[in-house]
């Protein structure tokens, strides 16, 4: 999938990604409208449907409000990509269905506004200026929950093997 | 068959002799918390998947604390749709607007034991650590899970033991001493471990203090903050449960890692914004502070009220400062009654508010606006985190906190 890059810094918390005076709405589409909002209160309006939020370490640090990917999903994000995830937000957005891409060099290979390219069959991102950035496959237990299309479904199925 | 504590306590869990970090294992849950915020997320979810019943309605406990009384009609609403939620479900444990935080509601009212596993809708769930459960903070989806069928997936964490040894100065406190630990291991030192608090210090401590240490395990990154349950857990839990529990601690050839901190000659630290990470002797740091906020489940408890008190008794909060003081529950709130504090805390000038998470989160109850500056005895100071994203939050102690409070800006108390 190919998309553009929206680039952040280092421990992106998830009160920035989504501030805690909209926790009282769970619909997507509200939430949507204040995602990253911390950061950049206009990253709504400009992020498009299959473009790529970029993070350095401890991406989706603090809270447990599954608030935040819902967010990302309610704008389409393709995929987070980061030097490493806070532990948390890595299960909910699995959850809900967002691939996270932990790549190890992302951060300094690529800028804002970067077309790249991910292979997540291949385990690979193309970077605009055609360099190579390769990052770890989800753990197969994971990666069946996403295939899925996040935990609920995968539960549906699996139920009466838990 | 050496293990840590948490290895032990999720083998138990997952009905296995024995696990190892590293490994993913489905664990039967002890007890699961949503509250009036994060709830629905987790309600509409557990909807969906269609068991029609929770799995066991008297392990599933409902506090509302976040938005209480309801701020908004949107707030109301949720309240409205959680309180039918449990009606419906007939679940055993729901409190409603007139308890208190979460994270001391649960202890408080007996549904924490040693060696069970507890998850919730709320980071700092592994407050509960400090009472040797393995607690940890769950996003909604994971719980719809829960609510369905009383089981999640965990990886079994590696461990980091933090073995803390000396005698705290005067005005040092367990806030203090978590604030270094965070400053030096930072934001994401401890991700996906079981961090374990153990040595003299914490021996000697109180549970209270011990809370603040387990509350604040997740700003390094860490899924559980354990100490290990002794006489001192015993006696909290005599009266509020019970139940049988089993008491689990690490086996001193289990496979750890061990970071040794001595403290005696620790002053007292302040986290700056807009990171917990940014952390600084607080006599090093100059600032006038616009509110002052004392509580939360990290700082909110009866300990740190008659810290603040005692330094508040006869002062008065400095002018072009105000002061929120919201006891962490109705328990600590009716002690502060009986002991006298609140009548300190409102001649010195300060609000006090019903029990709940007040402006920590920034969702309800004195936000700050742009420019202005908070010191708060809460556990984060991200960007926003108290209200405008250019305000700042400080986070310290409780005596830190009432000193600054005197005196307008941060400040030492006097010895």
């Amino acid at each position: 999938m190919e998309g553009k890059v929206w680039k952040f810094g280092n421990d992106v918390d998830t009160d920035v990604i989504l501030p805690g005076r909209y926790l009282i709405y769970t619909d997507e589409e509200t939430l949507s409208k204040h995602c990253m909002e911390g950061l950049d209160p206009d990253f709504s309006k400009k992020a498009q449907k299959g473009d790529f939020i970029v993070g350095g370490t401890n991406f989706g640090c603090g809270s447990s409000r599954e608030h935040a990917p819902i967010a990302m999903k309610g704008l389409g994000i393709g995929a987070v990509i980061a030097e490493s995830f806070a532990r948390i937000f890595y299960r909910n957005a699995t959850n809900i269905g967002i691939p996270l891409i932990e790549a190890p060099g992302i951060a300094d290979k690529v800028k804002d506004g970067d077309i790249i390219d991910v292979d997540m069959e291949k385990g690979v991102i193309k970077t605009s200026s055609g360099e190579e950035v390769k990052f770890k496959k989800l753990p197969p237990f994971m990666l069946n929950i996403l295939n899925s299309g996040g935990l609920i479904p995968w539960l549906k199925n699996n139920i009466d093997d838990i | 068959m050496s293990m840590t504590m948490s290895e032990k306590i999720l083998a138990k869990a997952s009905g296995k002799d024995k696990v190892e970090a590293g490994e993913i294992v489905m664990a039967n849950i002890d007890i699961a918390m949503i509250h009036d915020l994060t709830g629905p997320l987790a309600v509409e979810g557990f909807e969906e998947i269609g068991t029609g019943k929770v799995w066991d309605k008297d392990k599933v406990v409902i506090p509302f604390d976040h938005q209480v009384p309801a701020d908004s009609i949107t707030a109301a609403n949720n309240h409205i749709f959680m309180r039918k939620f449990a009606k419906e479900q007939n679940i055993t444990n729901f409190y409603d607007v007139n308890q208190g935080v979460c994270h001391q509601v649960l202890p408080e009212m007996g549904h924490i034991r040693p060696g069970e596993v507890v998850v919730g809708c709320d980071s700092h769930t592994c407050t509960h650590g400090a009472l040797g459960a393995f607690a940890t903070g769950i996003g909604s989806t994971d719980m719809s899970m829960v609510l369905s069928t009383g089981k999640l997936w965990f990886k079994v964490p590696e461990t980091i033991r933090f073995n803390i040894t000396g005698d705290l100065k005067e005005n040092t406190s367990a806030k203090d001493v978590i604030l270094h630990i965070i400053g030096k291991m930072r934001a994401d030192g401890a991700t996906y471990k079981a961090c374990e608090f153990v040595g003299d210090t914490i021996e000697n401590m109180s549970i209270s203090d011990r809370m603040v240490f387990s509350n604040m395990t997740v700003e390094m990154g860490g899924k559980v903050g354990l100490c290990e349950a002794d006489e001192k857990t015993k006696e909290y839990l005599k009266g509020r449960t019970d139940k049988p529990y089993e008491i689990f601690k690490t086996d001193k050839d289990a496979n750890y890692e061990t970071v040794d901190i001595d403290v005696s000659d620790l002053d007292p630290q302040i986290a700056c914004p807009n990171h917990v990470d940014n952390v600084k002797d607080a006599s090093e740091v100059s600032k006038h502070v616009d509110q002052v906020f004392l509580g939360s489940c990290t700082n909110g408890r009866i300990e740190d009220m008659r810290d603040a008190a005692e330094i508040l008794k006869g002062h008065k909060i400095a002018k072009g400062t105000r002061m929120l003081v919201i006891p962490a529950s109705r328990e600590v709130y009716s002690k502060c009654l009986d002991e006298g504090l609140i009548k300190i805390f409102v001649d010195a000038g300060a609000l006090v508010t019903n029990p709940c998470c007040g402006p920590c989160l920034g969702g309800h109850v004195g936000l700050i606006g742009p420019g202005e500056v908070s010191l708060s005895t809460s556990n984060r100071n991200f960007k926003g985190r108290q209200g405008s994203p250019d305000g700042e939050v400080y986070l310290s102690s409780a005596k830190v906190a009432a000193a600054s409070a005197i005196k307008g800006e941060i400040s030492l108390p006097d010895n």
